[in-house]
């Protein structure tokens, strides 16, 4: 009996003890973010830092200033929900209402592998196809822009909008849809004046989680945005948050260097509120 | 005057007949009860006099229906109307997750209503024949999840009538309900009568005996007997049928 009881609180020890480890972890790259971010944020100064139009941290005056990067970072990943957004849901609609089973669980099983090619495949593939063929479509210099990396995105995106949307879709209650057809409905009307609206805050849930692998993605966009500090329009090439950050580390030092720490800072605040805003949904759902 | 005529209706699910061959008169402006152990196919046989067992997979169905004298199972059947005539509630009380109001205006705006007035006017009409309106006209736009097992049930009745149908169908409308909210809806429907025709399923023997006017007893996807309600309870002509009401099985 004794012996029992004390496997017994051993085993409490070891998942406690597990589930610290993640805590700890989080805890220590927060911390971390912001001693190693804040620094070069004082020297700068916030406003300048934030707010400044160039970047040049190898010259012999440098200036650092993110906003180009800011920007390019939400132009990206509002681009990528422009398009991957309505895309997403219409098939999460189709797969959860609408499909047969024979061909839903194709496009289901194309839907799961989506989610599972590494984003260097996806940079690749841009690179091939979607780089040149931009050159070419606009008759530009290059096809590094902008645009290539919002198309790269959008598609890397749908997985999440789609399989949370589904799951959603799925979960709403036979009985709706019922009463929707018993009042003389079609199968349409019922499904995007009672099923979609019922399953809002789960759709809502996958988009957030899409904008946040979206802002956070960069081995895929810096393949194909071009990485030159521009201000971001759709046809130049451009520099997100995550590849201001890559493309440097390896040999920056000094204020430049403590400036990329200060860049991560930023982007770890945008997803720190991206995960806030998801937690608030989800637990909007749960409420129902 | 009958208003809906059922003949040798069969159907099937898959390869399981769940109807064998129904023959049934209802009359207008009357409450008919559809009685019978579960699994005889009263619910099925509800549910296909708006074909609502369409949604169902691998059902197939032989004979007529006629409604007004149209057989439904016609091809030029438009089913969303004959949905809108011929409306339904629930077992679960199963309003939809939006305010009470847009509840019972969701039938009228498919149907091609959306000026403000008339969908006011709707919606108190609605309410006031459900017998909802005193209880929920300061909070019309309150979500319908926040009502009482009972007020929802009510609800439905409201969101099936805002749609103007002529019959009603009702599968076990208070089986979900307390005795309470049961003898309300239980007025209602005697209520209704007089504007619609109801079809109602019941598992309550004495739910049918007391606010019906035919009573149908199905038995295994047979319609064993139906009468008036008074004549089934106290002779009824079939040996089957007297062994159920007077409780031997079922």
């Amino acid at each position: 009996m004794k012996l029992r009881k004390r496997i017994e609180k051993v085993i409490n020890a070891i998942f406690f003890i597990c589930g610290l480890i993640t805590i700890i972890a989080v805890l220590a790259i927060s911390i971390y973010m912001v001693v190693s971010g804040v620094p070069a944020i004082r020297e700068i100064g916030l406003v300048d830092f934030l707010f400044g139009q160039v970047w040049r941290s190898t010259g012999s005056d440098p200036m650092y200033g993110i906003l180009p990067f800011i920007l390019t970072s939400v132009y990206g990943t509002l681009g990528a929900c422009i398009i991957g957004v309505p895309i997403g849901i219409m098939t999460a609609v189709y797969l959860a209402k609408i499909a047969n089973s024979k061909l839903g669980g194709l496009v289901n099983t194309a839907v799961e592998l989506l989610a599972g090619i590494p984003s260097v495949v996806y940079g690749l593939i841009g690179m091939m196809i979607l780089v040149p063929g931009i050159m070419k479509a606009f008759d530009l210099k290059s096809g590094t822009t902008l645009l290539a990396a919002i198309i790269v995105l959008a598609v890397m995106i749908l997985p999440n909008i789609i399989s949370i949307s589904r799951t959603a879709l799925l979960s709403v209650p036979e009985e709706y849809e019922d009463a929707s057809l018993a009042l003389g409905a079609t199968k349409m009307e019922t499904v995007f004046k009672v099923s979609v609206p019922a399953a809002k805050s789960g759709i809502t849930a996958g988009i957030v989680l899409g904008i946040g692998r979206a802002i956070g993605e960069a081995m895929a966009v810096m393949m194909v945005a071009g990485n030159v500090a521009n201000m971001p329009s759709l046809l130049t090439s451009v520099t997100f948050l995550t590849t201001a950050v890559s493309k440097e580390m390896s040999y920056a030092s000094g204020l430049q260097r403590e400036a990329l720490f200060s860049i991560a800072l930023v982007l770890f605040v945008f997803i720190i509120i991206i995960n806030i805003i998801l937690n608030v949904f989800l637990k909007r759902g749960d409420k129902k | 005057m009958d208003i809906i005529t059922a003949k040798d209706l069969q159907l099937y699910y898959g390869t399981f007949q769940a109807l064998k061959g129904i023959d049934m008169n209802i009359s207008e402006r009357e409450i008919t009860a559809l009685i019978g152990p579960s699994g005889c196919g009263k619910s099925t046989f509800l549910k296909t006099l708006n074909r609502m067992n369409d949604t169902v997979h691998g059902v197939k169905v032989n004979g007529e229906v006629k409604y007004h004298d149209h057989n439904i199972f016609a091809s030029d059947v438009d089913v969303t109307l004959l949905r809108k005539n011929v409306g339904m509630v629930f077992q679960k009380p199963n309003p939809f997750p939006m305010s009470i109001y847009d509840n019972i205006a969701y039938g009228p705006r498919l149907h091609g209503s959306h000026k403000k007035n008339e969908l006011n006017e709707i919606v108190e009409r609605a309410l006031r024949g459900a017998a909802l309106w005193e209880e929920v006209k300061d909070r019309l736009k309150k979500s319908a999840l926040g009502l009482s097992g009972g007020q929802q049930q009510r609800l439905c009745i409201a969101r099936a009538l805002s749609v103007s149908p002529d019959v009603l169908l009702m599968d076990e409308p208070t089986s979900a309900l307390d005795p309470a909210s049961t003898m309300k809806i239980e007025e209602l429907m005697s209520e209704l009568k007089h504007d619609y025709t109801v079809v109602i399923v019941t598992h309550n023997m004495q739910q049918a005996a007391r606010i019906s006017d035919k009573t149908a007893f199905f038995l295994v996807g047979e319609l064993v007997e139906m009468g008036e309600t008074g004549d089934v309870f106290s002779m009824p002509k079939d040996k089957r049928t007297e062994d159920y009401i007077t409780g031997r099985f079922g």
